[in-house]
């Protein structure tokens, strides 16, 4: 198993009655993005506090960086790195005496924790906050200090706890590149996630997670051509005629989806071409005008519709 | 691990040092509380019921005390807010040692409570207040009065292990109130109601604030209660240090 980061068999946690993970797996490679997607209450977090020993399993077997997260917790702690959900910061303290302080924990002597608290407070563009205490940070600051303290040790594996809710564009992007530059040394990522692009754009595999159980994995790729391939795609002239070219579509009328917003109606396709010259040719002989005709990949947001045959993604599922 | 127990609740401590660095006017109002509190026995109210003479040399061992017993919310409070923030999951995530940060919270309030002793001792000094019995005297008064601080504070961290909220915390500190002036801290047992008395005799501080009186010579003072001082806090401590260790260790696993 040296090429396995991360192994999870069959864990279950509970909360007084409420099930947060029901039979769970998880198989992470070495030197690999895993994404964790799933709604709010999917038990995600649950799983990430568990990976960094901060929870104990109900049931089921952990293994992180080749140790027992239960029985070697202290082995697995040397070799891990969290950014959770909150900011996990002395808040009455400064950027400098934060990463100064956790980088003694980890035992890296006086002179080598300052070392690194510099080099890390430059790196994220925090290297002119003096002695402002992190209370008075913004958040995308804020995410920025917890992500270079959870860095401190360069982790074999990292987890990332919806590293980017919050933050703007720009925040953003720079969580992103800083998971790329990561994954790039050598370090091993699980990364949680409501936000389907950013799976798409950081995951080399994803596993979609709901009511505490894995409900699929795969590259997001293989996921997409899961939910039954392509897609077409028509934007229409007259919101009025929505209905009309519906029916007009070689597929049953509850795969199409329409949107009279934005005249848009949308089908699953099986053979690209053969749809495509059929649908174009049935919309003329009708009189229907279209104004854009487009065949696509699905995306995620409609593999993870079709997995979970539920639209609520962003409302609490409960 | 405990190879790194001495550096790593070295760590802790300093992080309690920088807090009150950035929050001096938090340190200074913690330690006029029992300045204050000696005016106004002292003066205000005015002479113990059943104390004669030198009422100063009664009050200033009892404020001692006092101040010793109500470090036990201090503390419960402190603990209560860091196990509420979220530093409190990168500390548990990091392969520190285990307890490190019970020992820093423990070592500033030991401090805190020692600057609190000055303080007060001179204060009363200001006021007229004397200890007659030499260094030796003095230095093993204080010696009971930290280690009865001792005991308050391994209480006051087990209560905020068990209760967790900062709601409970209040409802402790109104607790101690009466459980701190159900003592001989400003007036002699002997002039209470017979059941009163009684329960005053047996409060712990009761012994240490008489054990404190007889070292430092003032009213009061009785020799033979520096033992029940000492095996008080003792006896406190093998409970509640164990207790909270313990608690701490299984916290939210
Ligand atoms: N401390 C707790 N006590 C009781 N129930 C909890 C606790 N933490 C989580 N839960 C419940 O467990 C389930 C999983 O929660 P979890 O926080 O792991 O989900 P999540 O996927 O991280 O959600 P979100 O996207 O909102 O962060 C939810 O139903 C939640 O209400
Ligand atoms: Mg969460």
């Amino acid at each position: 198993m040296a090429d396995t980061a991360i192994t999870v068999e069959g864990v279950h946690k509970t909360y007084g009655d409420r099930t947060a993970l029901d039979g769970l797996d998880l198989r992470v490679a070495r030197g690999t993005v895993h994404g964790v997607l799933g709604p709010n209450g999917a038990g995600k977090t649950t799983l990430v506090r568990i990976l960094a020993t901060l929870l104990r399993p109900d049931a089921g077997r952990i293994q992180v960086a080749g140790h027992d997260i239960v029985t070697e917790a202290q082995a697995v702690r040397f070799r891990i790195g969290l950014l959770g959900q909150h900011a996990a910061l002395d808040e009455e303290l400064g950027g400098r005496q934060n990463l100064e302080m956790f980088g003694r924990l980890y035992h890296l002597g006086a002179r080598h924790a300052r070392v690194r608290a510099g080099e890390l407070l430059d790196r994220f563009g925090l290297g002119d906050t003096g002695r402002k205490p992190v209370r008075a940070y913004s958040g995308g600051m804020r995410r920025r200090l917890d992500l270079a303290a959870s860095l401190i040790t360069e982790p074999e594996v990292l987890f990332l706890d919806e590293p980017t809710t919050g933050l703007d564009p720009r925040g953003r992007a720079e969580v992103w590149s800083a998971v790329r530059s990561l994954v790039g040394g050598g370090t091993t990522v699980l990364l949680t996630t409501q936000y389907l692009e950013e799976a798409d754009q950081l995951a080399d595999r994803i596993s979609v997670v709901d009511r505490g159980r894995v409900i699929a994995d795969g590259t997001a790729d293989e996921l997409k051509a899961d939910t039954g391939g392509d897609r077409i795609d028509v934007v229409l002239r007259h919101p009025g005629q929505l209905g009309a070219a519906v029916a007009l579509l070689p597929v049953p009328k509850e795969d199409v989806s329409a949107d009279r917003d934005r005249r848009l109606i949308s089908a699953p396709v099986t053979d690209r071409m053969a749809a495509l010259s059929g649908v174009v040719r049935a919309l003329e002989e009708a009189g229907i005008e279209a104004e854009d005709i487009a065949l696509r990949r699905p995306t995620l947001d409609e593999v993870f519709l079709h997995l979970t045959g539920r639209d609520d993604r962003t409302k609490e599922a409960v | 691990m405990t190879t790194y127990a001495l550096t790593d609740s070295w760590t802790m401590t300093r992080r309690e040092l920088a807090h009150w660095a950035r929050q001096p006017v938090q340190v200074l109002v913690a330690l006029a509380f029992p300045v204050m509190l000696l005016m106004m026995f002292g003066y205000l109210v005015g002479g113990g019921r059943g104390v004669h003479g030198d009422y100063l040399g009664y009050l200033v061992p009892g404020m001692l005390a006092l101040t010793m017993a109500f470090g036990l919310e201090g503390t419960m409070l402190a603990v209560t807010q860091d196990l509420n923030k979220g530093v409190i999951d990168r500390f548990r995530s990091m392969p520190m040692a285990n307890g490190a940060v019970l020992v820093g919270r423990s070592a500033a309030d030991m401090l805190q409570s020692a600057l609190g002793l000055a303080v007060l001792t001179g204060v009363g000094y200001a006021l007229g207040w004397r200890a007659h019995g030499g260094p030796g005297a003095f230095l093993a008064a204080m010696g009971l009065l930290l280690l009865f601080r001792f005991a308050m504070l391994w209480i006051g961290i087990h209560l905020a292990l068990v209760a967790g909220k900062p709601e409970l915390v209040q409802a402790v500190q109104i607790l101690v109130w009466p459980v701190g002036f159900l003592s001989n801290a400003f007036a002699l047992p002997e002039s209470m109601p017979g059941w009163l008395g009684t329960v005053v005799g047996w409060n712990p501080m009761s012994h240490t604030a008489t054990a404190v009186r007889d070292l430092l010579g003032g009213p009061g003072g009785e020799p033979g209660h520096a033992w029940a001082a000492i095996a008080w806090p003792l006896a406190l401590l093998a409970v509640f240090f164990p207790l909270a260790v313990r608690r701490f260790a299984r916290l939210s696993r």
